[in-house]
């Protein structure tokens, strides 16, 4: 029908149709409006061009009724508008409770990410069909995005914090998949394609990367080889807080305070753990910024999550 | 120009170097400025094309990645802040705010030559910037990647961009004090000329915007030059709170830069329409309410950062707010002709140019506001093509609208009609065939600051790579003909379009201090001819009494 | 023309007031900027109070105080000077002026004093120097002593340029009709005011943060 030629993206995600709702009916009002502004504006130069006969009598050059009324009726539409855009909007922070977490790393130039099961992927991403996905983003170096224009999802990762991103995709295929955010010279390159596939493909292609190291996994040996369970491990309760369980509950800090165990309070206390210490601790722990990169810091994140048995989602952000 | 019939006006005043580059004179400073803005129009529409071309084809075969990036970053730095943020104000404002006013100057002439100064000054380090091995930054410098990964010469654009945000301040101040002070007697604000009215809100934000593009520059030199962590994460900094301060000022920027245009189509449409412009009023409050609103709307370029899913639902609110004053003003401009006399001189065709473009660029400005599809949407072409449509859709027909219209006022001299009909209308066609495409490419998901690209994006590329050539002719065409005016054109009468508004009650070209006889207002702007109702319509006392 | 120095004025008065409302107008630009970067720091404070709080403690409060003082001082020479100015008397508002530059000079030795003591100290993050410090959470704590020398250093410029232009002021008073001269006091006076209100916030951000 288009011979070819690309005038609408595919929707290939449970969102996608929605957004493309709204979309559309911004397409047509912009069109309706566009036209009729066209029309008047091409109707009035041809009707009072000089020297037609045109009546040019009445009408004082302002009036209010109509003034108002054009007023108070853009506002109308801003506001359906707004709402609309902003409910769906809203979702992105809801994803649902039973999504596979992908956590995936974004570094000059190119995507790491790591499946559930600890397959890792470079610049693509296996994702079964009909089953919710969260990525978890994180960024090595600058900021990047998380773009899968067939998805109608984009996210930025940026350095110093986690960011996330659900869908699910609704058809098998090949998607593009794209950095969105400018990150240096091959910015253009860096991406690869998002795989869509029925979900008993996807468990035939899990096998066939063979048995890959969960994340959590990979966190664990990590915490062992840092030396992080020589204070924090069951048998030396002495000198640190166990972290058993840590993930979302709160902790109470020696400065009266008390903090959510999430995801930012975890890498803050990796990277730097002398500004929030745990009630009745000494700040003995050393600072391990710079020593472990940011796959590594999600590694130990994965595993430190992992030991609490029901992570809730609200204590993702 | 230097013949006899120069003299007794502004260009008789001697012609040599010193008695430019030293002039004071506000008529003088503006040419300064034109001269200077159109070989920066040019540098940076070079880039552009050589851009277009390479995006050609998918592949990057032209030029390297590293040249690609550095075209795009210079292109937009050139292209904001050397030439879309002082054009109108600093080129056709300078040269007619006083005489739309009724003043001998602007309040501070030596101020004004100073900030013509400050901002070479400041654009010779970004071109030595460019000289010497360019950026590869984008014209937004965000952190980290600005200062912790670009090998190029970032302090020093940001420096020369420093600066020039000096002369945009300078600008704005002087303007500021110059409507509040120098206005004619009985020249009371509310028949002041749109132009004037935009030309205070734009300047209204120049003054508080652009320091906090200074603060936000300073901060990422410091960065750069003492290793002060404020963006950096691993020094405890956050990157995205350079995404605030810069988009706090760089929002803003955006309305520093069409407002003007804004006011130039208001006073070119009535013109031509022969009938006063409709809803004056609303016209005039609408731009106070932009430059407002318009520093309360920085974050809808962040709805996909990683800010809080709460600040998103917020900015996106306030911008489709600050939508409504826009549109207040096309349905005011686009009554104007009702019941007009209206003929179609190039400023007019300009000006109507004008309407189609700002309203297709305007009304893209929703999809991005809603969230949902912004979130599709961002940072691929369809941005692209948006604040193309704005920027050079809008501001740059504007500009080119007043350029026309004032052009027998600024030089005494009337240009081939013929010509520039032919111009406008080239120009128009070459851009809607470069952007409408670049709406779909990014829609289909192109993202933007590519150098190479998936094949199937290629047929819009190619279109729209065609565009930019009929484009840049459409650019070209007014430097011949215009040139060739400046010393074969016929010469101007005082008024040639028959318009009112003060600057046309005095010599074409104005004589060195404006006016032999300070002029008195007796009248609201805009009081076109309109047949058997003049009196009715237009007493000034009538008029008041209605308001 | 009579009296003016802008040729756009038709008297002195107006082209007093259009300069005083002139400097107004750049004081709200000023105020933007210095804005901006106070904003910067009370974010970061909301983020890492304790570390800022531990950092601030290093600072010298006798020497800050001190400074703050001599600013306040120079406020009032200034004010003494527009006084002076509108009641005509010149050789004294030549004084004021004097004084109150000297005022601003001795601020700058004092600050620079401060510098060299932070800087020996260890405390300063700049140009690659090292950062020795032994208080808790010293990424923060840097954070916070380049913020401090963002911040005074930015202020130190101000008041640099607030002397340069007294000094230019008063190389030219000989020349000066009486209706300039009063306008440029008016004028340079209140943008002086306003570099001391400046430090007036800046003092307690910085120093008392934790007292």
């Amino acid at each position: 029908m288009s011979f070819g030629i690309p005038f609408f993206p595919q929707e290939a995600s449970s969102e996608a149709g929605r957004i493309d709702a709204l979309f559309y009916t911004l397409l047509a009002f912009s069109a309706v409006l566009g036209l009729a502004l066209a029309g008047l504006v091409v109707g009035y130069a041809v009707k009072y061009r000089v020297g037609s006969k045109a009546d040019r009598t009445g009408k004082r050059s302002r009036s209010l009724p109509l003034e108002m009324s054009w007023t108070i009726a853009s506002l109308v539409i801003a506001f359906i508008f707004f709402g609309w855009g902003a409910a769906l909007f809203v979702r992105r922070d809801h994803p649902p409770a039973d999504a596979l977490e992908i956590s995936g790393l974004g570094k000059q130039w190119m995507w790491e990410f790591r499946q559930p099961g600890g397959q890792r992927e470079i610049n693509e991403l296996h994702v079964p069909v009909g089953k919710a996905v969260v990525v978890s983003l994180a960024a090595q170096d600058v900021i990047h995005s998380f773009y899968v224009p067939a998805f109608r999802i984009k996210q930025d990762a940026v350095p110093g914090r986690t960011t996330h991103i659900w869908f699910i995709a609704t058809q098998p295929g090949r998607y593009h998949l794209f950095c969105a955010q400018y990150c240096g010279t091959q910015h253009s390159e860096m991406g690869g394609w998002v795989i869509a596939m029925a979900p008993e493909q996807y468990a035939a292609w899990l096998n066939s990367q063979g048995e890959g190291e969960t994340l959590a996994a990979s966190g664990e040996k990590l915490f062992r080889a840092l030396g992080c369970s020589g204070c924090h491990g069951a048998s030396s309760k002495v000198r640190a807080p166990s972290l058993d369980g840590i993930f979302g509950r709160p902790v109470a800090l020696d400065n009266q305070q008390t903090v959510i165990a999430d995801e930012r309070y975890l890498r803050d206390s990796i990277l730097n753990p002398k500004k929030e210490v745990a009630a009745g601790y000494e700040p003995h722990m050393p600072s391990f910024d710079g020593l472990i990169d940011e796959g590594e810091l999600q590694m130990l994140l994965a595993y430190l999550k992992a030991l609490s048995p029901q992570p809730t989602a609200g204590a993702r952000q | 120009m230097t013949n006899a019939a120069m003299s007794g006006t502004y260009l008789g005043e001697g012609s040599g170097p010193r008695a430019w580059l030293l002039t004071t004179d506000h008529k003088r400073v503006a040419w300064l400025y034109l001269v200077s803005l159109t070989a920066f129009f040019f540098l940076g529409g070079a880039m552009a094309v050589l851009m277009r071309i390479e995006l050609a084809t998918p592949a990057g075969d032209l030029v390297s990645d590293d040249v690609y990036n550095r075209l795009f970053s210079l292109h937009g730095i050139i292209m904001v802040w050397f030439f879309l943020v002082p054009s109108i104000p600093a080129s056709l404002g300078n040269f007619l705010l006083p005489l739309m006013i009724g003043a001998r100057d602007l309040a501070f002439p030596r101020l004004n030559l100073a900030s013509w100064y400050v901002f070479i000054s400041g654009s010779l380090f970004a071109l030595f910037a460019v000289v010497a091995g360019g950026v590869d930054t984008g014209w937004t410098f965000y952190t980290p990647l600005s200062t912790l990964y670009a090998n190029g010469w970032v302090s020093t654009a940001a420096f020369g961009v420093f600066i020039v945000g000096f002369s945009t301040i300078m600008t704005g101040i002087n303007f500021i004090v110059t409507v509040h002070t120098l206005r004619a007697p009985g020249l009371t604000w509310f028949r002041l000329p749109i132009f004037v009215w935009t030309l205070y809100a734009t300047s209204l934000v120049m003054v508080l915007a652009t320091p906090v593009l200074a603060a936000s520059l300073i901060l990422i030199v410091l960065e750069r030059v003492f290793g002060i962590g404020i963006f950096n994460p691993a020094l405890g900094g956050d990157p995205l709170l350079f995404q605030h301060l810069f988009w706090f000022y760089s929002h803003p920027a955006v309305y520093i830069m069409i407002l003007p245009g804004m006011g130039v189509v208001s006073e070119v449409l009535p013109c031509f329409s022969r009938r006063p412009l409709f809803g004056y009023k609303a016209v005039a409050m609408s731009s106070i309410a932009i430059a407002v609103f318009g520093f309360l709307v920085w974050g809808h370029h962040m709805f996909v950062s990683g800010q809080s899913a709460y600040a998103g639902v917020v900015f996106s609110f306030l911008s489709f707010c600050v939508a409504i004053p826009s549109a207040i003003k096309v349905f005011n401009w686009s009554l104007t002709l009702r019941k007009g006399e209206i003929s179609f001189e190039t400023p007019m065709l300009y000006a109507l140019f004008f309407l189609a473009l700002f309203t297709f660029g305007g009304l893209a400005g929703l999809f991005l506001a809603s969230l949902a599809v912004d979130v599709h949407v961002h940072d691929t072409y369809f941005v692209i093509a948006h604040f193309h449509y704005i920027m050079v859709g809008g501001m740059v027909t504007a500009y080119m609208a007043g350029l026309h219209f004032w052009w027998p006022k600024m030089t005494g001299r009337m240009y081939s009609e013929t010509a520039g009909r032919i111009a406008a209308t080239v120009t128009f066609i070459g851009f809607n065939l470069t952007f409408f495409p670049q709406y779909v490419l990014g829609f289909d998901g192109m993202p933007r600051r590519y150098h190479t690209y998936p094949p199937e994006f290629q047929f819009w590329n190619v279109l729209s790579s065609a565009g930019a050539v009929v484009l840049a002719i459409g650019y070209l065409m007014p430097l011949f003909y215009l040139g060739w005016s400046l010393f074969r054109g016929a010469r101007a009468p005082d008024n040639p379009w028959n318009a009112t508004g003060l600057e046309w009650q005095t010599g074409s070209p104005p004589p060195p201090h404006n006016f032999e006889t300070m002029p008195v207002v007796t009248r609201p702007a805009y009081a076109y001819d309109m047949k058997g109702l003049e009196h009715e319509r237009f007493s000034p006392h009538r008029e008041e009494a209605a308001g | 023309m009579s009296g003016t120095e802008s040729i756009a004025f038709d008297t002195p008065q107006r082209e007093r007031r259009a300069d005083t409302f002139a400097m107004w107008v750049f004081i709200g630009s000023e105020a933007m900027l210095f804005g901006a970067i106070f904003l910067v720091f009370l974010v970061a404070h909301v983020d890492f109070g304790p570390a800022f709080a531990a950092a601030s403690k290093h600072l010298s409060l006798p020497l800050g105080t001190f400074n703050t003082a001599v600013l306040i001082t120079s406020s009032f020479t200034m004010a003494l000077a527009h006084r002076l100015a509108l009641q005509r008397r010149w050789r004294a508002t030549v004084w004021a002026l004097v004084v109150t530059s000297g005022l601003g000079l001795c601020f700058l030795v004092v600050k620079g004093i401060e510098y060299g003591k932070e800087i020996g100290e260890g405390l300063a993050p700049l140009l690659g120097m090292p950062f020795r410090y032994a208080g808790p959470d010293p990424v923060h704590a840097e954070f916070f002593f380049g913020l401090y020398f963002a911040m005074t250093s930015l202020h130190a410029l101000h008041l640099i340029g607030g002397i340069v232009v007294i000094a230019g002021m008063i190389a030219l008073w000989r020349t000066a009709s009486p209706a300039n001269r009063l306008r440029r006091v008016v004028t340079v006076g209140l943008y002086w005011h306003f570099v001391d209100i400046i430090w007036v916030f800046m003092f307690p951000v910085l120093y008392l943060i934790n007292r």
